[in-house]
């Protein structure tokens, strides 16, 4: 199990080449994903704080 | 009749408090089976198909970069879909569209360029050749920062959407270069691995997984730039009397 765990990662001789690509994927979708949620509930604070109410 | 039931469709649709409303749900419905597809795809891509017979475990990274090369294009092309219909039409949803769609589509460009400099290295022996087509899809990651540019440096937000749909439609001339890219010029790259017509030079163990990865990364688009959407119609009406309104009561 634990031989085959390694064998897994080892990625043929070719794992930096792999797990460099699916990591900067994961980092990519994360991202695209919390940026609209962070930036809907910052705005929307700054609503309720009544920033936009006359200027 | 069937004129005006198209327009109060038309008119509902368009209206920004109901997508507002519904787009959330709509958000939820992509999300789910995306992130099941692309999930699938990755699980076999690392696990269930074996290495490739020339390549070795390499040729894994496919899942990856065939996914977000193929949304690279997709977006791009959504996007001037809705570029004619903000010149034509006017539509307010399609301007947002516009504007939502650009750094998600720059992101999955950026996505199909590093994976595949990662995946040249050890098989071609370089991470970057300025060939057909790798140079043209550098250039459709700099048309998409140039819409994002355009939209920021652009104060009048009606002004900015026209110019970014503008641009959308100029620049969609590069989506057919960067497709036969492979086929009009010589280029280190390979040609198309799955085709529509005339049979696909893939098993389907393999395919299988890889075309629920594209249909997958088109869905968490979908998903992304929904909210997106969001995001930059509560903004455009932050000072409208429904956004005050639904902000003060939760």
């Amino acid at each position: 199990m634990a031989d085959s765990v390694q064998e897994f990662l080892a990625m043929g001789g070719y794992a930096r080449y792999v797990w460099s690509a699916y990591g900067i994927a994961a980092v990519v979708l994360v991202f695209n994903v919390l940026r609209p949620l962070v930036a809907h509930r910052r705005l929307k604070r700054r609503i309720r704080n009544g920033e936009f109410v006359d200027d | 009749m069937a004129t005006s039931a198209f327009k109060r469709w038309f008119h509902r649709f368009g209206s920004l408090p109901y997508f507002y409303g519904v787009s959330r749900s709509w958000a939820r419905w992509l999300a789910v089976p995306g992130l099941v597809l692309a999930g699938y795809a990755v699980f076999a891509g690392l696990v269930l198909v074996p290495a490739d017979y020339q390549q070795g475990d390499v040729f894994r990274i496919l899942y990856i970069h065939v996914p977000s090369a193929w949304l690279s294009l997709f977006g791009y092309t959504a996007m001037a879909v809705a570029g004619v219909i903000t010149l034509v039409w006017r539509l307010k949803l399609a301007e947002i569209f516009i504007v939502a769609a650009a750094p998600i589509g720059a992101s999955f460009t950026f996505l199909a360029l590093v994976t595949g400099a990662i995946w040249g290295k050890p098989t071609w022996g370089t991470f970057w050749v300025w060939d057909a087509r790798l140079t043209s899809e550098l250039i459709l990651l700099f048309l998409y920062l140039g819409v994002i540019a355009l939209h920021q440096a652009i104060e009048s937000p009606r002004t900015a959407a026209r110019a970014c749909a503008l641009l959308s439609i100029v620049g969609v001339v590069n989506v057919p270069i960067i497709h036969y890219s492979v086929v009009w010029w010589t280029t280190l790259h390979q040609g198309a691995t799955v085709k529509l017509t005339g049979g696909s030079h893939m098993e389907s163990d393999m395919l299988w997984p890889l075309l629920a990865g594209a249909l997958g990364f088109t869905l968490i688009f979908g998903w992304l730039t929904l909210w997106g959407m969001r995001v930059q119609l509560l903004w455009r009406e932050r000072r409208s009397r429904w956004v005050m309104r639904m902000v003060q009561d939760g």
